[in-house]
């Protein structure tokens, strides 16, 4: 099975969640998917054997073959090849790598070559198996990197993916063809707001999925009755604790120092077992 | 006119609070939402909607059934996977670049304009508010970061304010380069953790890979006051002034939830704290006049 855990709203504990579901079962792989802000790694801590720079293909001019008619300018709908006074500017930045003006340039005078935009890193600490993607610093489209992550789902295994926030393509590149997703949340009028945006995504996808309040007793009841009113399973809830704070603030995992929390994560996995085959229940 | 961004790498680490008790706190300015992927300011800052603008950007194919052969031509080009095996197409997926339109010999094809989401013009008790909602898993969240920018800067220039302040995004991808470009100060609220100061750092060094002016405030800061004092280290050394430290409170969450600015809610010492820091920020922007 492939959980994803995701969230609209950012810091409501989709990491502490991802992190330590992971350290409470066997047989898991563990991807980061939060290309933009990856911060597993600081609570797994673990042994990176191997590191591949993910890349973009973006179009190079041999300007001795164009003759600046412009068919290039005519196919990118991104603006990113523009004929001047027929000579042809490229701005990579805006390059989503289809393909298009390489394959129809009469001259064949467009080649394309390799843009680093980020990197994969594949370790393990113990048992957990660990990948997780880094955008480069400058770089806009995070996309491609959490492509390459999910390349590398073992599906022999308890997948578990930590999703980046907010409700467009990184995050919907991150949850698609999951079979569950844990939207984490917390009861305020701005995690209410987001959680409800997350909700239609993920319906919008048909993907199974279920709620996680954090900091339960810091808010109002409102996400609750939001809950329930659209019967949409709440899976656990966890109090505001100022050591679970504090354990997270020095990287260290909940179920480490609190072993009492590891049978609450088992639990939650049998709810989410439960619960998976009931796509976007409304 | 100048223009403040609020930024964090980190979700969650209180941006959006900030920038209401900014609004409560700034004279003379315009307020733009810019996480237009799960914008909360309006929560605080209550908008009357004057004015509703369609959204769209970008183009998504679509596969006339009638007209298709099946040659399979779209699906050899498309880079994206968004071509289904039937030969339809997953929107989802689809990227707009009109490739496979292309190719097709049947013109089967067609690429259709994306409504991709809407933007408002506001008035709210703190003056006026420029903010969005992009369309369910939509794209193009920069561009429509750019537009509520450029709405908000023109409405300032108008009026002839002296601030746009903008509440942005978490991350450092498309719609914080998009939230930061041009600004004259860019402030990272950073949380007392880890994490906190890992994306701190990463999103500090996409403000300087744009040459943006940069400050830090240390929010709920008694949570570690070791990492606090981590954090202060690390802002030396990259010679970032830190505006101040928030003491953690649970008026802030109290105040949310009564859709109150801090400012408004109680004179606590958060409150008393953003407005040392709000001073702050106007007395250094003006001095760089």
């Amino acid at each position: 099975m492939i959980i994803s855990v995701a969230s609209g709203k950012g810091g409501t504990g989709k990491t502490t969640i991802a992190v330590n579901l992971a350290l409470s079962l066997s047989d898991v792989q563990l991807l980061d998917c939060d290309v933009e802000e990856p911060n597993c790694h600081i609570f797994i801590k673990p042994v990176f054997k191997s590191r591949n720079a993910v890349f973009i293909p973006v179009p190079v001019v041999n300007q001795n073959k164009c003759d600046g008619c412009g068919r290039c300018q005519e196919v990118c709908v991104y603006n990113a090849v523009v004929v001047v006074n027929k000579k042809v500017l490229l701005f990579p930045e805006l390059c989503h790598g289809c393909g298009s003006c390489t394959y129809f340039c009469p001259h064949k005078a467009i080649e394309e070559e390799k843009k680093e935009i980020g990197v994969i890193e594949i370790g393990k600490n113990g048992e957990t198996q660990f990948v997780h993607g880094k955008l480069n610093i400058g770089m806009m489209m995070s996309p491609p990197v959490i492509r390459a992550v999910k390349k590398h789902i073992n599906r022999k295994k308890t997948v578990i993916i930590d999703a980046p926030p907010g409700t467009s393509c990184p995050v919907i590149t991150a949850i698609k063809d999951t079979d569950f997703v844990i939207l984490v949340t917390e009861p305020t009028p701005f995690g209410l707001n987001d959680l409800s945006l997350a909700v239609e995504v993920v319906r919008k996808l048909g993907i199974s999925f279920g709620v996680i309040i954090n900091r339960s007793d810091l808010g109002n009841k409102k996400t609750d009755e939001y809950c329930a009113a659209e019967n949409i399973p709440v899976l656990m809830r966890i109090p505001f604790s100022k050591k679970i704070a504090e354990i997270y603030s020095r990287g260290d995992s909940i179920v480490k120092v609190l072993p009492e929390y590891r049978e609450k994560f088992q639990e939650l996995y049998k709810k989410i077992e439960q619960n998976k085959n009931q796509p976007g229940i409304k | 006119m100048k223009q403040i961004v609020i930024i964090s790498g980190k979700g969650g680490t209180g941006k959006t609070v900030i920038a209401g008790a900014f609004a409560a706190l700034a004279k003379d300015k315009v307020m733009a939402d810019c996480d237009v992927d799960a914008a909360d300011l309006h929560l605080l800052l209550d908008p009357e909607i004057k004015q509703s603008h369609i959204f769209s950007s970008g183009v998504t194919a679509f596969t006339h059934k009638e007209l298709c052969e099946g040659c399979g031509a779209c699906r050899i080009v498309c880079r994206f996977d968004a071509i289904r095996e039937d030969f339809t197409i997953d929107p989802i997926s689809c990227e707009g670049c009109g490739f496979c339109s292309l190719v097709c010999p049947q013109n089967a094809i067609e690429m259709k304009i994306n409504t991709s989401g809407k933007w408002f013009v506001s008035d709210t008790r703190f003056g006026p508010l420029v903010h969005a909602r992009l369309g369910i898993a939509e794209e193009n969240s920069g561009k429509l970061v750019s537009l509520v920018r450029q709405k908000a800067k023109e409405i300032a220039e108008e009026k002839n304010y002296r601030w746009v302040i903008i509440d942005g995004s978490p991350g450092i991808g498309c719609p914080v380069i998009a939230s930061i470009s041009g600004v004259d100060c860019a402030v990272v609220v950073v949380e007392p953790t880890l994490s906190g100061l890992h994306d701190a750092e990463r999103v500090v060094d996409v403000t300087r890979h744009f040459n943006i002016p940069v400050k830090v405030i240390i929010n709920k800061y008694d949570l570690n006051c070791d990492m606090t004092e981590k954090i202060e280290c690390w802002s030396k050394d990259k010679n970032i002034q830190v505006l101040g430290k928030i003491i953690f409170d649970e008026a802030v969450v109290k105040s949310v939830v009564e859709g109150k600015t801090i400012i408004e809610y109680s004179n606590n010492q958060v409150a008393k704290t953003l407005r040392t820091i709000w001073r702050l920020i106007e007395e250094e922007l003006e001095r760089t006049n």
